[in-house]
């Protein structure tokens, strides 16, 4: 666990105008940037869902303007005093701060999905592969304490490599602080989508995007517990691409639907629509 | 007994004392005297090193060859152990063991990550790492448990969860996912004792509890030093200095406040010890549970979600 994915690194070629064009991570095939973005990043050849930050998952989702923070002020921490061999993770995560403008992994808040109120936390893989350590627990449990309170249904998009190992034995304990508040949802019958996007392995699959209510994933979403080299120096086997794929959790009973970006909204308010007491 | 490279006083005095014995197969006072004075010596020597663990060599003693397991637990500590074997769904994993068990004045249902001794235990063990089967296994114990208001005892002892493509395939990630959900509810009391190796999701998917004891030479971590060190520091033999950082040490653990309580080893080592070993374990275990028997189970429940919901260090 905590190991993080690369991106598949564009194969060097001559580059074609970078203004104009977009190479698909997954396929490489050339697509025009305006198709690119009217289709939601989502390659049109291979169907590949490219990850998305979380500004551009909520103006996909929530309706215009309705989206409110959560716990926005809760930030990193270094509880380990955590140094490796290429520095501090203190300066580490300053510098994917200034990056990216991010606090943490994850951003919390409330909006409207067609018109219905819901928590949304949504998780974004630029900062630190979108791996879960303190803070982002922190705002986990405080979002779906907001949800608990005011009842709406939680929803959740995952993107991560697993557990920060920067943050140790901490970030391994943001797994049981997470399922306990989705516990305590459970218990008050407030509905909890977990929705699984590329990619989501390691210790956030191994917590809160295994116990939802419907569990969704994107197509072609990478989803596993455990690293895909790990497995294959433990069994001595190449395995083959369609591997922990948002289909084989399909196929092998984990996920409850595959939906594609475009549906994503729509789908999501028809299955609140059965989730309401 | 396998001495590790930096028991090496130890290992030196043990030899010494073992060319006397067979040198003299009678010995004079003399001798005698001598044996003695080298066994005070190999205490001291114990005390000294093992006072002074680095987190590599605490790694290296959690993994020890004959370091008691879940099995010796059960034996040294329960005064009776009924077994109960698989899920209910697909198997009965060897990986993680459980049955009602009674320890003092305690009737319990005790769970726990089982490594196996002999290499042919440990292949059907998967050396400890449990696969989805086993943790579903685990959970319907604990449900079991619950309806019967028996405690859980849970011992880890963990590599980690078994990395294995039907692992992934028969959904190891929604196992633990499960387990930690449940935990966080369970309607019973629950002790967790980290005995020997907590190696992250594998150890947490049954390390939920209301009091998480450590072995004073158990390690507990989000990744194995190796593994950390070959991320990290791009090199898997920088393992030590991944252990230094990462702080998987019970000391580490009790101030960063993952763990409520350390159980100290004998000197040298629980390995080194069973009966002392057990003696303690089982003594604390027995405190904690009649400590917990005394709480009403609606309290027990609020404050784990509390603990738990604690865990963390943010700004
Ligand atoms: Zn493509």
């Amino acid at each position: 666990m905590g190991w993080f994915i690369k991106k598949q690194q564009p194969v060097a070629k001559p580059e074609p105008r970078e203004d104009i064009w977009i190479q698909c991570p997954s396929c490489k095939a050339h697509i025009f940037k305006d198709e690119w973005e009217k289709d939601l990043k989502v390659c049109k050849e291979c169907n590949y869902h490219e990850r998305l930050t979380w500004k551009e998952r909520v103006d996909i989702l929530l309706d215009p303007k309705s989206f409110k923070e959560i716990a926005s002020r809760i930030s990193f921490n270094d509880p380990l005093k955590f140094s490796d061999a290429k520095g501090s993770y203190a300066s580490k995560a300053a510098e994917n701060r200034g990056k990216t403008g991010l606090n943490e992994s994850i951003v919390t808040g409330t909006g409207k999905l067609h018109g219905v109120r819901v928590t949304v936390a949504v998780m974004d893989f630029r900062f630190l592969g979108g791996s879960l350590a303190s803070g982002t627990g922190e705002k986990f449990l405080q979002a779906g304490m907001f949800a608990l309170k005011h009842k709406q249904p939680f929803i959740v998009f995952s993107a991560s490599g697993g557990a920060r190992m920067h943050e140790g034995i901490i970030s391994l304990m943001q797994m049981p602080k997470t399922c306990a508040v989705l516990a305590r949802l459970r218990e008050a019958k407030v509905p909890y989508i977990s929705v699984m996007t590329d990619p989501t392995t390691g210790g956030v699959s191994a917590s809160y995007a295994m116990v939802g209510d419907i569990h969704i994933a994107e197509p072609r979403a990478l989803i596993g517990f455990a690293g895909r080299r790990v497995i294959e120096e433990t069994i001595k086997q190449k395995l083959p691409d369609s591997f922990q794929t948002a289909e084989y959790l399909l196929a092998h009973g984990f996920v409850d639907i595959i939906v594609a970006r475009k549906d994503m909204k729509d789908t999501l308010h028809r299955l609140m629509k059965y989730c309401s007491r | 007994m396998t001495n590790l490279d930096f028991e090496k006083p130890v290992s030196d005095i043990e030899s010494r004392i073992a060319d006397l014995k067979q040198m003299h197969p009678s010995p004079s006072s003399e001798i005698e005297a001598e044996i003695r004075k080298l066994k005070e010596d190999q205490i001291a020597n114990l005390k000294r090193i093992y006072a002074d663990l680095t987190p590599w060599q605490t790694v290296q003693v959690a993994r020890h060859p004959d370091r008691p397991l879940i099995r010796d637990f059960i034996a040294g500590v329960c005064s009776e152990f009924i077994e109960l074997h698989g899920d209910r769904l697909f198997g009965d994993d060897q990986g993680m063991i459980g049955g009602f068990a009674t320890i003092g004045k305690h009737r319990v249902v005790l769970i726990g990550h089982q490594k196996g001794r002999t290499l042919e235990e440990k292949i059907k063990c998967n050396f400890g790492q449990a696969c989805p089967e086993g943790y579903r296994k685990a959970l319907r114990l604990m449900k079991l448990a619950e309806k019967y208001h028996l405690p859980v005892v849970s011992l880890i002892d963990t590599p980690g969860a078994f990395p294995g493509a039907d692992a992934e395939e028969r959904g190891q990630a929604e196992a633990i996912a499960r387990n930690l959900m449940e935990m966080a509810a369970l309607h019973t009391p629950i002790v967790v004792i980290i005995t020997g190796e907590g190696g992250s999701g594998g150890a947490i998917g049954i390390g939920v509890g209301d009091t998480i004891l450590m072995l004073s030479h158990a390690v507990y971590s989000v990744i194995s030093p190796e593994g950390c060190a070959s991320i990290l520091w791009r090199d898997g033999t920088k393992a030590a200095e991944a252990a230094n950082a990462l702080k998987i040490t019970a000391k580490s653990l009790l101030s960063l406040k993952v763990i409520d309580e350390i159980i100290p080893e004998p000197v040298g080592g629980a390995h080194r010890d069973y009966p002392s070993t057990m003696k303690v374990v089982g003594k604390s275990i027995e405190r904690h549970l009649d400590k917990l028997s005394h709480t009403s189970t609606h309290k027990i429940v609020k404050r784990r979600f509390e603990k738990f919901a604690a865990m963390g260090r943010f700004k």
